[in-house]
């Protein structure tokens, strides 16, 4: 690249921000769900998927972009302690393989489903009119609504942060990840805690999906790469670790964007040269503790 | 009546009700014609035109007494996009349901897993979409033939009238498969002949949906004109991410190829005066009467005008049907064979033929323009037909480069 200038590279890190960040969404959800009761979520992609559909019918019912963005992630958590309660609930105790097959199963049944619901063919959301504009950055012009996307993420994942870190429930959910055992002795409801945290997990990959709908379309497949790019965003930052989900997204996300700028072809193949790179250093992940998988 | 019985006629009759229309053209001994096609995933649209307008051919020809007095059955398969179930699929149609003709394959990379299998087991095969392989050696064989434009010709002449007209600084975005590669290919030979320069160009995997990740550079590099070679689905989030970025305030956009479900999905804002070819476009009605028959008999059946992809399908369709009329026999070989020797036919927007050598289908195409929505007349007017291409053997390449003697 002779014509490398320092705007161009800013304007593609910001761009690697916003990948990043639907990133960390998804992968907050999963490191969450396994972090507390070992539950490899393969469905996640297609919950994600879901939640970007729920946001398009819901926008379309109600004209309220707003609205949706609220109400659809509600709608998936809802979804999501359905599953819970019902389908992996009884796997409890197994293997860990137990789950993984279960979640497998069930987030190609939601993509046929979707496909003989609403077709085989993709539907368009829009931003809404407040964000459909361009941004001057200084250095770049950016399109508003993907800085809304940083925003919203932003703010999400400090409020479960606070969630986790400064409330009671939010203690237990800790303590349950660390000593599923102690916790019971000590009186503590853990079905009602899973629960929680799969609604939690879940509502989060809806958000993503509507999230992601105005900038990359709404379509039965959508969930199916990126579920894999957030599985490698979970191990890269260590299974079960919310730190951990958070860097390894931001990184995933700039891995994508600055190989597209010097090597585009290798962009998809980049994202799992870091991850095995990271596992021959950090066999748990950056922020990950051995033995969880055991 | 003992049960069994009483099951047997009982499934029978439920059937028979489900599925009138199968049961009736089974009736009889239909000939059969098997079509893959990748009706799930980014190119569900189009596949799903190129089905309606098979249907189309299959009734309009089975309405008038079928062919050899027997009637046509067309059976269409999902290959998923997928190379290998293109393969798997095409072979259960050729041996499990004895299809002897087999049409379809909307991929560059799955057309050809289907002609491998048709190859293989000696069957008559018309694509009906874009590559420059399957009409060239090794790929194509002797009962292999390519109803649809290819990169090579659409590049050709799209590339040159987009260089005449609109810029000569170029950046390229391109699918990285088959067709997308054939086609940076071209455009980019096109252009420097045109005494043009291409700044960059950058692929993506295809069946992307993200595409912010190339844009800047882009940006940055102020070409006149960006081509973007992005199909199906991709084609729309591509755009949409384009303009969101504010890239089509800063240079011309243009493509290969316009198509209609996804000028319908995107919506006019997003492709108005994005420039294309396309091998037909309902207008043509207004002109040439042989659209207007498929306009009209589509429209009736489906209540919207037919695509361009699926008019590949129609003609194609009806091809199988001239030949197997020509030949007196349902048979690949005596069918090839009969087609090449009557190779003029004109089934939807003016007259085509068979080249003997590669047994690709020559025809018009048109360049054309995202109309701007307050110009519009009716939901389906997307495109101002800006240019007509005539049909020409020297948009391709010669039957000598293709390897053929």
């Amino acid at each position: 690249m002779a014509d490398l200038t320092l705007a161009t590279l800013a304007a593609q890190v910001f761009t690697g921000l916003v990948l990043g960040m639907i990133l960390v969404l998804l992968a907050i959800g999963l490191s969450l769900i396994f972090g507390l009761m070992t539950v490899v979520n393969f469905a996640h992609g297609s919950l994600y998927m879901l939640g970007a559909y729920f946001g398009f019918f819901l926008v379309a019912y109600t004209k309220s972009f707003w609205l949706a963005l609220v109400v659809a992630p509600m709608l998936v958590g809802v979804f999501g302690l359905l599953v819970e309660r019902f389908l992996v609930r009884r796997l409890y105790g197994r293997s860990i393989d137990d789950p993984l097959l279960l979640t497998f199963g069930l987030s190609l049944v939601l993509v046929e489903a979707v496909r003989l619901v609403w077709g085989k063919i993709g539907l368009t959301l829009d931003p809404p009119p407040a964000l459909a504009g361009v941004v001057n950055l200084g250095f770049t012009y950016f399109p508003l609504y993907r800085l809304f996307v940083i925003g919203v993420t932003v703010v999400v994942l400090v409020a479960l942060l606070l969630f986790l870190e400064k409330t009671n429930v939010g203690l237990i959910i800790r303590a349950g990840s660390r000593d599923p055992v102690m916790v019971r002795a000590l009186g503590f409801d853990l079905g009602r805690v899973w629960l929680l945290v799969f609604g939690i997990g879940t509502a989060l990959a809806g958000l993503a999906g509507i999230l992601a709908g105005p900038m990359r379309g709404v379509y039965a497949e959508m969930g199916v790469t990126i579920v894999i790019e957030s599985f490698v965003v979970v191990v890269v930052g260590g299974m079960g670790s919310l730190p951990g989900a958070i860097v390894a997204g931001l990184v995933i996300g700039q891995v994508v964007s600055l190989t597209t700028l010097f090597a585009p072809k290798f962009a998809e193949i980049m994202v799992f040269i870091v991850m095995a790179l990271v596992l021959l250093v950090r066999p748990s992940g950056l922020f990950g503790e051995a033995g969880l998988m055991e | 009546m003992h049960r069994r019985s009483f099951l047997v006629t009982g499934t029978a009759a439920a059937a028979g009700l489900a599925f009138p229309a199968v049961l009736r053209a089974q009736g009889g001994d239909a000939i059969k014609i098997g079509f893959p096609g990748p009706t799930t995933g980014p190119f569900g649209a189009l596949a799903k035109d190129q089905q309606q307008g098979a249907v189309v051919a299959m009734e309009e020809i089975n309405a008038k007494g079928g062919v050899l007095g027997r009637k046509l059955e067309v059976l269409f398969r999902d290959d998923q996009l997928k190379p290998a179930v293109g393969a798997q699929r095409t072979k259960e149609l050729i041996e499990n349901e004895k299809c002897e003709f087999i049409v379809g394959g909307l991929a560059a990379h799955v057309q050809m897993a289907i002609n491998e299998q048709t190859k293989k087991a000696g069957k008559l095969f018309i694509s009906v979409s874009q590559s420059d392989e399957i009409s060239a050696k090794p790929d194509a064989g002797p009962l292999t033939f390519h109803e649809a434009l290819n990169p090579t010709i659409t590049g050709r002449a799209v590339a040159a009238w987009i260089a005449q007209n609109l810029g000569k600084k170029w950046w390229i975005v391109y699918a990285d498969y088959a067709w997308g590669k054939q086609n940076n290919a071209v455009f980019s030979e096109v252009v420097k002949k045109q005494g043009g320069t291409v700044l960059g160009a950058t692929p993506y995997p295809l069946g992307n949906a993200e595409f912010s990740a190339h844009l800047p550079k882009i940006v940055a590099a102020k070409p006149e004109v960006l081509i973007a070679v992005t199909p199906g689905a991709d084609d729309i989030a591509f755009l949409k991410q384009a303009a969101s970025f504010g890239l089509k305030k800063e240079m011309k956009i243009a493509q290969p190829l316009h198509w209609l479900p996804y000028l319908k999905e995107g919506g006019p804002d997003l492709y108005a005066d994005i420039y294309a070819g396309i091998n037909f476009s309902w207008q043509l009605e207004d002109s040439i009467p042989e659209a207007k028959n498929y306009v009209s008999l589509y429209r009736k059946k489906y209540n919207e005008p037919p695509g361009d992809y699926g008019a590949y399908a129609y003609s194609a369709i009806h091809e199988v049907a001239r030949g197997i009329a020509l030949a007196k026999a349902v048979n690949s070989d005596a069918v090839a064979a009969a087609l090449i020797a009557n190779p003029a036919y004109n089934h939807y927007k003016g007259k085509q033929w068979w080249r003997a050598c590669d047994r690709k289908s020559f025809q018009d195409l048109w360049i054309v323009k995202g109309r701007d929505r307050s110009k519009m007349k009716g939901e389906w007017d997307f495109l101002d037909i800006v240019q007509k291409v005539a049909a020409s053997e020297e948009l391709d390449r010669t039957c000598k480069e293709k390897g053929f003697a």
